[in-house]
């Protein structure tokens, strides 16, 4: 299958899992290990003096032995976006960060002119970025200038569980950059949804919902693992075109004359 | 003097025996941080660690103390 490059670094699984909105954290942990993911997305908040709930978060999390991909959840300013990445630096001793910089409350759409001004000056203070952004070609063309390295193209809005919303965009964006790691991150809701990004030669999936409010996170964790396999090998085995008229798939030569 | 505390007023006195402003160090001790894996912004801007031993609070200021939370 390969592995997944994210800068200087290699993960195998193509599945990269959030830790919020799970039902306990006893079943996020078991959601962790059914995905196999490699890479966990976590986000900072204020901390009360007297509940202290981000701590034991926090060693949960370190318990797992994965990697963190900090994000910056929330912010709708550049400058929020920087100070919160450099706070995430520190703790969690990390140059990656997962750059959002939300530009509509509805759709949490990417403002894609905050993302770029942010990812510049992130990655002049030596951040690797990567860039939650649209499937724009000429917004991607601009970040991978700015030195991004990865991008993470949304399926659909956060949450939404629609899936691909622009297939065509999708498979436009992995023509034009056939050798940048491409991360379909938001409005994965299926298993299927994760094979149809991989079958399309994204690199991996970035899931969050999907898993945490299914009624059984902990099988919807496996289910995706399994079909993002599947989409991985599928597209590694090239699929036939698709056509609009039958072909026999029964050989007809020889096939007995009956009248 | 007081300060904005993630997002709530809260009242700071100086350090007894110097009769400066506490620093950023001194106020995390005072309001029960200690020991905790946070991060911190005064005003808006990233603080980091290493520099809260430097960092007297003035009257007005706002911090914030973050910590790790889920996040997707």
């Amino acid at each position: 299958m390969g592995m997944l490059r994210l800068y200087d670094s290699e993960v195998a699984s193509r599945l990269l899992l959030g830790t919020a909105r799970y039902p306990s954290p006893a079943i996020l942990e078991e959601s962790v290990r059914a995905s196999g993911a490699d890479v966990v997305t976590v986000s900072l908040r204020r901390e009360g003096a007297q509940l202290r709930a981000g701590q034991g978060f926090w060693s949960l999390v370190r318990s797992f032995g994965v990697r963190v991909l900090p994000n910056t959840a929330g912010c709708h300013s550049v400058k929020e976006a920087i100070t919160t990445a450099h706070m995430a630096r520190e703790l969690f001793d990390t140059r990656w960060i997962k750059l959002e910089v939300i530009g509509e409350d509805d759709t949490l759409q990417p403002d894609v002119f905050g993302l770029l001004e942010a990812a510049r000056l992130l990655i002049q203070e030596d951040f690797q970025v990567l860039p939650y952004c649209t499937e724009d070609l000429v917004v991607a063309e601009r970040l991978l200038s700015a030195g991004c390295r990865v991008l993470m193209p949304w399926g659909a809005p956060i949450g939404s569980g629609r899936g691909l919303n622009n297939v065509f965009g999708l498979r436009a964006l992995r023509a034009h950059f056939p050798t940048v790691p491409l991360i379909v991150d938001a409005g994965i809701g299926t298993p299927s949804h994760a094979a149809a990004a991989l079958e399309l030669g994204f690199d991996a999936v970035l899931i969050n919902t999907a898993v945490a409010q299914a009624r059984d996170p902990v099988a919807m964790a496996r289910a995706l693992a399994l079909a993002v396999e599947a989409g991985r090998t599928a597209y590694l085995a090239g699929a036939i075109p698709a056509r609009d008229m039958a072909a026999p798939s029964t050989p007809v030569i020889g096939q007995a004359f009956v009248p | 003097m007081k300060i904005q505390l993630n997002g709530a007023w809260r009242e700071l006195t100086a350090s007894p025996q110097t009769a400066a402003a506490p620093t950023l160090t001194a106020m995390l001790r005072v309001c029960g941080y200690g020991g905790a894996t946070v991060a911190t912004a005064v005003n808006g801007e990233f603080v980091p660690a290493r520099a809260r031993d430097e960092l007297h609070l003035q009257d007005g200021d706002r911090v914030e103390v973050l910590a790790p939370m889920q996040g997707g």
